[in-house]
């Protein structure tokens, strides 16, 4: 257990806080603290409130003083990716057209944080609208991967993943599309759960593509993940893609669901283009399930060399109608120079959106557009039935898919300047948004340079008490999460 | 282009121009949109509303803040099947959304939920009655047939300035049905025959006040002409901006002289948006097909599709009231009710209702004496007392009252409307109002009464003789000295019977 507050678990954290070791304005402060240090080389925030912050934590202890506490996250500091609105903070999507945005409205799950005491702590970086694997993307400049700077922390969640692996945050929330938590959290050697779609609210979650969104928590254990998802998850009438489902106790879930398990190896998971020291760590991962007597077994997912294409064609046409709302008519960013009202749309949407947003609209516009409508988005539709089918098939002889995360480890600030190169990152967590199945990255160990490496486990629909479980199983055996980068 | 012989006889009736040259045929198809009266907006909790200060009818979904999502209000998919139940349309099993993708400053998403491919309801007709030879004449009845109609939010309202624009979302978001119609309307004449019933049925199902004024009904019409006996369909131009039920009807007939005179010119119709102004009575292109948007559409990926049983379906079709024309009908049948009446009563729901309960307690064979009483007397006092059904202190049971002391003789018609003032300005019954006013007919010895009927047909000798010689109503002319013998107040009944059994013995 490392002896610095910041790097310290919530299940830890929550201990010592309700036996008066701790209280919770020390362990802000202490986060505060450590974020003033490492953030000009990491840059995870877009911006922070110190004050506010203190004055949460301060709410807490009188909370816990009069014994009122309200769990395991009351007084944690928890940061928050900048496109889940809290009332009162900004809400930019890490983009110029939002850069002045404030949020007078809380969405879902920050009121569920708040309801469990929380102390929300920060607007995180990522990229623009949460499109990229790098958080290159962003208008406010790229985060640093804490374990070498000069790296990208993964994205689009990059600065959710790199404040909790600088020790800036306890835990943070990010969203994924098609990998945005678990590859980053994979690159920066943390844990980062995507729930099924339909488990936790989007309602407040700057929407990317509507039908692949789901916010989910990074932290620094299964236990910690748990934890948090037990928060954020549940039906909410404000959002008709939620799911009416009981949340049970994932933290308890942990121990109760005990292997040992059916596991899944999808063959073209580790084909071309794979990392070989990653290979090599996810199959030493395959191992230690298998002397748990874990059954292993290779699956086929057939459709898997169309995830790509099918998630380029439906994530880009339902942004591009999403994001139709940033005109600069009602808020956001808004052009002086326009003459009339077409060119006032044309100007400020030139004007706030970056290079890969525009890339992405043009795309969506013209997926959708009458005479297209067929080949593209109607053929990836189907395309996607066929892939979700391809997945519940497998789950009919496993509990889960045990896959790398990412086939690269972080890579250097720059490095993939071609948008393709960069859209392969997220082959192995694709699939896993357009089937709608939660999945799971955990640390599995360090290349030779020192760079994390996360293995994926892909869980049945709303199981995700199985694939903590699971996840939490073979982390208990290994040291990873207690290695923190030395910044 | 020359488009027809004028040797051919025209066969067309309906054609709105009284012009000669009336060979060609107007095709027209409706647009109408009509906004559902529900509590709260089609996707958020937020009250919707007319005439609040601007912009106080919003929230993050109306205003479409970033993350915000729409929840569908499930009171306007209730009102919608009504709708169509009302209509004769087909349900379809499932509701489901799509979104049309369009940049307006209004539209505060750029794109307006709506249903594409797969309405809500397919097919059914709307009854139509066209004028008939005089007022009180029943015209033409006709039913046009329905293409769909599906659920959509309305959009916000932009007020002009000098030099900018404001935009009010109050509006936004409003549930709003777009009914459309098959292109089988041939005149202006059907065209507002057609959005009058549509009204009266929204308003009799509670669905929708139509109030015009406050874009609770719009209008947008598709017109073409083609040479009568043609069965393609010539350019189409749509109108837009038909937004009174007047401006319908003259917007429409406008455009169909516009195009006849076009094409008499040798000139082309081309496919376009016209905007009609109903203030100066003219149109002007807005757009044409070149510049017609590309919507876009696909499943509105945050809403999920409803699935709509026969469980709901027939929880609505229980609440489905019967219908201005069917109701005009039974009348008929029923009460022997004549047109004159009928079309007053049955086209306003509560005055049907109103009738209804006032003739059934009259009692049979009193129908239409209340009907009359209704439709001459207490409709002319509501408008000149600026009262209501509702408000109006004449209750059914007045009138069923008053009808039956007429019909009993107990009072004289010009007495019952000295009641019927008196009625509405105190509530009273109206045999409280003739007791205290003396308004009754005297309670008449019979021996007396056959004295004076004896002494008026000893006197009538002309009146008699033409009695006898089959004219009935010259019996008439015997009841005066009776009734002025009786100063006024002799049952008239009685007389009546009196005088018939004197000269049915002579």
């Amino acid at each position: 257990m490392p002896s610095a507050l910041h790097f310290r678990t919530i299940a830890d954290l929550a201990a010592a806080l309700d036996a008066k070791q701790l209280t919770s304005v020390e362990l802000t402060q202490a986060v505060i603290a450590r974020t003033q240090a490492v953030e000009p080389r990491i840059h995870a925030f877009n911006s922070f409130d110190a004050s506010d912050a203190l004055a949460q934590a301060a709410a807490s202890d009188a909370r816990r003083a009069a014994g009122q506490a309200r769990g395991a996250l009351d007084g944690i500091p928890i940061g928050l990716k900048d496109v889940i609105a809290v009332t009162g903070q900004p809400l930019t999507a890490s983009s110029k057209m939002l850069q002045n945005f404030v949020s007078p409205y809380d969405a879902t799950v920050t009121t569920k944080l708040k309801q469990a005491g929380a102390v929300l702590w920060g607007r995180l970086n990522c990229d623009e609208f949460a499109m990229g694997s790098s958080t290159e993307n962003s208008a406010f400049g790229p985060t640093g991967n804490p374990w070498d700077t000069t790296r990208v922390p993964g994205g689009s969640s990059g600065g959710s993943s790199a404040a909790l692996a600088a020790g800036e945050a306890i835990a943070t929330l990010g969203s994924d599309t098609g990998g945005s938590i678990r590859q980053p959290a994979a690159l920066c050697g943390v844990v980062g759960l995507k729930p099924s779609y339909g488990l936790v609210s989007r309602y407040g979650l700057i929407a990317f593509a509507s039908s692949l969104d789901q916010i989910g928590p990074f932290a620094r254990t299964v236990e910690d993940a748990a934890i948090v998802l037990g928060a954020i998850a549940g039906h909410d009438e404000r959002d008709s893609t939620s799911f009416k489902t009981e949340i049970p106790d994932y933290r308890a879930a942990l121990t109760t669901h005990r292997g040992p398990w059916k596991l899944g190896i999808p063959k073209e998971y580790f084909a071309d283009g794979l990392d070989p020291e990653i290979a090599a760590s996810v199959e030493q991962a395959i191992a230690f399930y298998k002397a748990q007597g874990c059954e292993i077994r290779e699956v086929s997912l057939p459709h898997t060399a169309y995830c790509l294409d099918t998630y380029y064609v439906i994530a880009t046409a339902e942004a591009s109608s999403n994001l139709g709302r940033y005109d600069g008519i009602r808020y956001g960013h808004r052009s002086t120079a326009a003459k009339d009202a077409v060119d006032l749309y044309a100007q400020s949407r030139a004007e706030g959106f970056g290079p890969e947003v525009k890339r992405r609209i043009i795309l969506g516009t013209y997926v959708l557009s009458s005479g297209y409508y067929d080949a593209y988005y109607l053929r990836a539709q189907k395309v996607r039935t066929l892939i979700r089918q391809d997945f519940l098939h497998a789950f009919r002889d496993v509990d889960a898919l045990l896959t790398p995360t990412s086939p690269v480890p972080a890579f250097k600030l720059g490095e993939k300047a071609d948008p393709l190169s960069l859209y392969l990152c997220d082959i192995y967590t694709i699939g896993v948004n357009l089937a709608g199945l939660p999945a799971i990255s955990v640390p599995c160990g360090f290349t030779k340079s020192g760079l994390p490496i996360g293995a994926q486990l892909i869980g049945q629909p709303f199981q995700e008490s199985n694939l903590l479980a699971i996840a939490h199983a073979y982390e208990q055996a290994h040291e990873w999460s207690g290695k923190y980068p030395a910044l | 282009m020359k488009l027809c012989d004028p040797s051919v006889p025209s066969v067309t009736t309906t054609l709105a121009t009284s012009s000669p040259k009336s060979v060609y045929e107007a095709v027209i198809g409706l647009e109408v949109h009509v906004q559902i009266k529900t509590q709260s907006k089609m996707f958020t909790r937020v009250a919707a509303g007319y005439g609040h200060e601007p912009n106080t009818l919003t929230d993050p979904v109306v205003l479409a803040l970033p993350g915000a999502l729409p929840v569908m209000n499930k009171a306007a998919l209730d009102a919608i099947i009504k709708a169509g139940l009302l209509l004769g349309c087909e349900i379809a099993p499932v509701c489901k959304w799509d979104r049309k993708n369009y940049f307006y400053p209004d539209s505060p998403k750029n794109y307006q939920i709506s249903q594409y491919d797969q309405p809500i309801c397919v097919g059914g007709a709307v009854e139509i009655e066209l004028p008939g030879s005089a007022r009180n004449v029943m015209g033409e009845h006709k039913k046009i047939p329905l293409t769909r109609i599906h659920l959509e939010e309305d959009v916000g309202k932009l007020n002009h300035g000098a030099t900018d624009s404001l935009v009010d979302y109050n509006r936004a978001g409003t549930p709003l049905m777009e009914i459309v119609s098959d292109p089988a309307m041939h005149s202006a004449e059907e065209a507002y025959a057609y959005l009058s019933s549509i009204r009266a049925t929204m308003i009799y199902g509670g669905i929708s006040d139509c109030d015009m004024e406050k874009g609770q009904l719009r209008c947008d019409a598709n017109i073409s002409i083609r040479p009568v006996g043609a069965t393609h369909l010539g350019t189409k131009v749509e109108l837009k901006n038909l937004n009174s039920i007047s401006f319908v009807r003259d917007g429409i007939d406008h455009e169909i002289k516009r195009q006849i005179a076009v094409v008499e010119r040798g000139g082309t119709l081309v496919q376009e948006t016209r905007d009609y102004d109903g203030q100066t009575g003219t149109s002007q292109s807005l757009r044409s097909k070149e510049m017609a948007h590309d919507y876009r559409y696909f499943p509105d990926p945050d809403l999920m599709p409803v699935k709509v049983d026969a469980e709901w379906k027939a929880r609505l079709q229980a609440e489905c009231p019967e219908l201005p024309f069917a109701k005009q009908r039974r009348f008929v049948e029923r009460y022997q009710l004549p047109y004159s009446l009928t079309s007053v009563l049955v086209w306003d729901r509560a005055l049907a209702d109103y009738f209804e309960e006032a003739a059934t307690l009259a009692g049979p064979g009193k129908a239409q004496a209340v009907g009359n009483w209704i439709v001459n007397d207490l409709l002319r006092e509501l408008a000149a007392a600026h009262l209501t059904l509702a408000t109006s202190k004449i209750r059914p049971a007045h009138i069923a009252a008053l009808v039956q002391l007429v019909d009993a003789g107990t009072v004289l018609t010009h007495a019952a409307k000295e009641i019927f003032i008196e009625m509405a300005a105190t509530g009273d019954l109206p045999d409280v109002i003739a007791d205290r006013k003396g308004l009754k007919a005297a309670p008449t010895d019979p021996n007396e009464l056959e004295t004076w009927c004896r002494d008026s047909i000893a006197t009538g000798a002309k009146a008699v003789a033409e009695f006898k010689s089959g004219k009935d109503s010259a019996i008439n002319a015997l009841k005066g000295p009776v009734m002025k013998a009786a100063k006024g107040k002799a049952n008239p009944k009685l007389v009546d019977e009196t005088l018939r059994r004197l000269l049915a013995a002579m």
